[in-house]
């Protein structure tokens, strides 16, 4: 791609056609190959996504040193080093693994061939992590094994000889230890040897031992002739040359014979027709008659290259100690400690979630204040100020504040993940969400989701299979995120009435909260049930779990866990909800003329100024505060403010009114009020559609107070308790409240959370989706709450 | 023969075959469910399901439905044990 431009100066090392050399790394999950790329490419990493699929591309660059004294133009080798995702088998199953596997082929369009491929092997799991080595040999590109956690399998007395596995699997092995950073010098000099070679001689199929039979082959020739037949028929009669280059991959060949059902056959299908069918099914005919069922005889064929390769590499020094894994299992696993364990475990991270992430929040907060007071104080009164406070400041800061939050869930799922638990949580909770359709790899993402759904919806990356994953990512944002608390106290807090029950053990104003809480799992299953019924209907998702071997969990790929994390949510969410701030911000503010606020505005300052001149220490400058002991013409000056600001407030709220957003609230009014809202709170849900917490700050702009008011505020309280209908009913009730509360506990007013969505679907509908079930169910249960509840209060 | 779901905790025994051709069956053999391997049941999850289970050298939990289609033999307890 042209990201790669950058490189094109003449003093690095480049590949025959002027490009930077592409290694890619692949391995088995649980070698440690987030590890070695960290400790390969450090902090300079891209990531973004393949175009239609939902794999992180993760690219990084890496400095291999100076080249060989031999080289005299003094080149430096940087190379991109591309992640792949951790894979058992090169056989690609959905479109997701293609691209991993197209990555390496060449096939994948606007990406240039890998010119190296660097195989992560644990070495304590040879045997295992041989099948996937040789199905990577077999794509004929360079390879390096990396042999890592050399230190753990010398640990338990296994002793290997890597000459001799070099050797016997044709491919340079480097015994390193990433965690240790023992063994990357040599790794870096061993790339750069290889692609030095490159330079000289260009690229070419590297030739090695095949391992499957040899009758394999010669049927795939065959295919291969075939498909070329084929394209000549159905698209260009005639020009053999091209339809040759359409064809894919050798390796892909292999896979379109070996896979029934494959990523590869629907990938044929697709580019020569229904036609090729039935030539596949004859070769693999053909092929049964040779050697036997084509996967089974995969299998065998790897397996047995594998022991072949390992014959006489390892040697056991001594007896295999008590493993301190089963160990750990045997507790953690266990069917009473085990739970115990889990949900001690959870308590402790969500209590650490809330408990460490206030003073940060706080933090941003003052400085979210500290940036608003900067630009009153340079920018003057009028729509600048206005768009630069209300609109950018308030509706960045109001995302930004989530950061800690998010920086610390990342660390401890990332800590839970690297140190092995992970595995241990999916199969302590496999049963329970297997009884609504979802798997044990959905219960972190879920959980996550009561921090924030964004995270939560990222975290859904484990979930390898994508109907598990969707629906998933389609009910974490039912549970109660962190944004909905504000909205949940400032309703208890102002018209729950505190009732004590059991001897104060339980308020009433506790138990709403957490019936708050419980609404979004209530909802949950019934909705992961019906979607795994309908639009992610299919065959039940394999749970083929790995656990790993417990350790200590590395800083590095903990650190760039999270520096990655918060810098995406920064970034991305960032950018967009900016745009979303500034536009629900315009919407409130025009059309109407401000000039009168503006000037009322300007006149509160100067009266705010000079009063403070008359009574120098005084700080509070809303003139809310007046001590008996003011002399009197600052009395009458703290009296004027208040009576500019009573206008400036009546003035705004007239202005809102009349705004875009006061149309649409008008407009919704009569759509809320069986919910029991009248406009205001109606264009309240309307503005929150970025966050939820902006209906608090909406409903403070509507009820005269100016935009600056928080869920502890008593005079929002004071004026939601005062305001009526026209008719002098009180608008808010308990019905009304606990109406608001259910709304907002089961709507998907983030757009934060949306484009998430979007971006870990690679799709509109399932966002539209979201939101469209999620409004829907607010709705209706917003509806409900509020007609059962006015009989009943009643 | 059996299959894996049957075995008790701790009991080891010798894969014969792997039921079916499709992505579960693939997954299993990719993950060292093969023919001819050894395979030991260690634990079940505390409600029943997943199972734990140790195969070259690491350990894998399936659920009873995947462990249905492992066919094997099992293999008498090893002396000493």
């Amino acid at each position: 791609m042209a990201s790669t431009a950058s490189s094109n100066s003449g003093d690095k090392a480049l590949t025959p056609s002027g490009e930077s050399f592409r290694v890619a790394l692949v391995g088995n999950p649980n070698t440690g190959k987030s590890t070695l790329f960290n400790a390969l490419a450090g902090m300079n990493v891209r990531t973004g996504n393949y175009p239609g699929v939902t794999i992180e591309k993760k690219v990084g660059r890496c400095d291999l040193g100076d080249a060989s004294s031999t080289n005299t133009d003094h080149k430096r080798f940087v190379i991109d080093l591309i992640d792949l995702p951790g894979t058992y088998s090169l056989a690609p199953r959905s479109p997701d693994e293609m691209v991993a596997v197209e990555v390496l082929t060449g096939d994948l369009t606007n990406e240039s061939p890998i010119d190296l491929v660097v195989c992560v092997m644990n070495a304590t799991m040879l045997q295992r992590n041989l099948f996937l080595v040789s199905q990577v040999l077999e794509l004929g590109k360079p390879t390096i094994i990396a042999l890592n956690m050399i230190d753990t399998a010398e640990g338990r007395g296994i002793v290997i000889d890597t000459e001799l596995l070099k050797k016997n699997i044709g491919a340079t092995v480097v015994s390193i230890s990433a965690s240790r950073r023992s063994g990357i010098g040599e790794l870096r000099r061993a790339m750069r040897h290889e692609l030095e070679n490159i330079e000289k001689a260009g690229a070419g199929k590297t030739e090695r031992d095949r391992p499957l039979p040899e009758g394999f082959y010669e049927v795939c020739s065959e295919l291969r002739q075939s498909l070329v037949k084929t394209a000549c028929t159905t698209e260009s009669l005639g020009r053999r040359d091209q339809s040759q280059s359409v064809l894919p991959d050798q390796y892909l060949i292999e896979r379109l014979l070996l896979d029934r059902g494959g990523e590869a056959e629907r990938r044929a299908v697709r580019q020569f027709g229904a036609a090729v069918l039935p030539s596949i099914s004859s070769a693999r005919e053909k092929l049964a008659d040779l050697v036997g069922d084509p996967t089974d005889m995969e299998c065998s064929a790897r397996y047995s290259w594998a022991a072949k390769s390992l014959q006489g590499v390892v040697s056991t020094k001594k007896a295999m100690p008590r493993n301190a894994t089963d160990w750990l299992d045997a507790i953690l696993t266990h069917r009473v400690l085990g739970v115990v364990c889990f949900f001690a475990m959870m308590f402790t991270i969500f209590q650490c979630i809330y408990s460490f992430s206030s003073y940060p929040m706080q933090a941003i907060e003052y400085l979210t204040g500290l940036a608003s007071d900067w630009v009153v104080s340079i920018v003057p009164p009028g729509m600048l100020r206005s768009l630069l406070v209300d609109g950018v400041i308030a509706g960045v800061g109001g995302v930004l504040i989530f950061l800690p939050q998010i920086a610390l869930l990342f660390f401890f799922l990332a800590l839970l993940e690297d140190c092995g638990y992970m595995a241990r949580a999916a199969f302590l909770v496999d049963r329970v969400m297997t009884l609504f359709g979802l798997s044990g790899k959905s219960f972190l993402p879920m959980m996550s989701s009561f921090a924030c759904a964004v995270p939560g919806v990222m975290a859904t990356r484990v979930i390898e299979n994508r109907r598990d994953r969707f629906a998933t990512i389609m009910v974490a944002p039912l549970m109660s995120c962190s944004a909905r608390l504000p909205v949940y106290l400032l309703m208890i807090g102002a018209f729950v009435p505190s009732t004590a029950y059991l001897g104060g053990w339980f308020s009433s104003q506790a138990l709403v909260l957490m019936a708050m809480y419980l609404v979004g799992v209530v909802v949950a299953i019934p909705i992961a049930w019906l979607l795994k019924r309908t639009l992610l209907r299919g065959e039940v998702a394999p749970f083929v779990l790995e656990l790993p071997e417990y350790k200590i969990p590395s800083a590095s790929v903990l650190f760039s866990r999270v520096w990655e994390a918060s810098k995406e949510f920064v970034v991305r969410a960032g950018t967009l909800i900016f745009a979303a701030s500034i536009l629900i911000w315009f919407a409130g503010f025009w059309p109407g003329d401000h000039s009168r606020q503006f000037s009322l505005e300007r006149q509160i300052e100067s009266e705010t100024e000079s009063f403070a001149e008359i009574v120098p220490d005084t700080e509070e400058a809303s003139g809310t505060l007046i001590p008996s002991t003011l002399p009197p013409e600052a009395e009458a000056k703290a009296a004027q403010i208040e009576k500019l600001e009573a206008e400036h407030r009546n003035l705004s709220a007239a202005l809102l009114e009349n705004s875009v957003l006061g149309k649409i609230g008008h407009v919704i009014a009569p759509v809320v009020k069986p919910l029991g809202w009248d406009w205001r709170i109606g264009v309240g849900a309307v503005a929150s559609f970025p966050a939820r917490e902006v209906i608090i700050s909406t409903l403070g702009t509507i009820y005269s107070l100016g935009g600056e008011v928080d869920e502890e505020d008593d005079s929002l309280i004071a004026a939601m308790r005062a305001s009526t209908w026209p008719d002098g009913r009180p608008v808010f009730t308990v019905p009304v409240a606990l109406s608001i509360m259910v709304f907002f506990a089961l709507c998907a007013q983030c757009v934060s959370t949306l484009l998430v969505i979007k971006r870990e679907t690679n799709s509109w509908f399932w966002p539209a989706l979201s939101f469209t079930y999620m409004t829907v169910l607010a709705y209706v249960a917003a509806l409900a709450t509020y007609q059962v509840g006015s009989r009943f209060f009643s | 023969m059996t299959t894996l779901d049957q075995l008790l905790p701790g009991q080891t025994a010798q894969i014969v075959r792997i039921d079916g051709f499709d992505g579960i069956a693939s997954r299993l053999r990719e993950m060292g469910f093969v023919p001819g391997q050894s395979v030991q049941f260690l634990r079940s999850a505390p409600l029943g399901d997943p199972l734990k289970c140790a195969v070259q050298g690491g350990r894998v939990a399936v659920r009873s439905g995947e462990a249905r289609r492992v066919f094997i033999e099992p293999t008498p307890p090893a002396k000493g044990s």
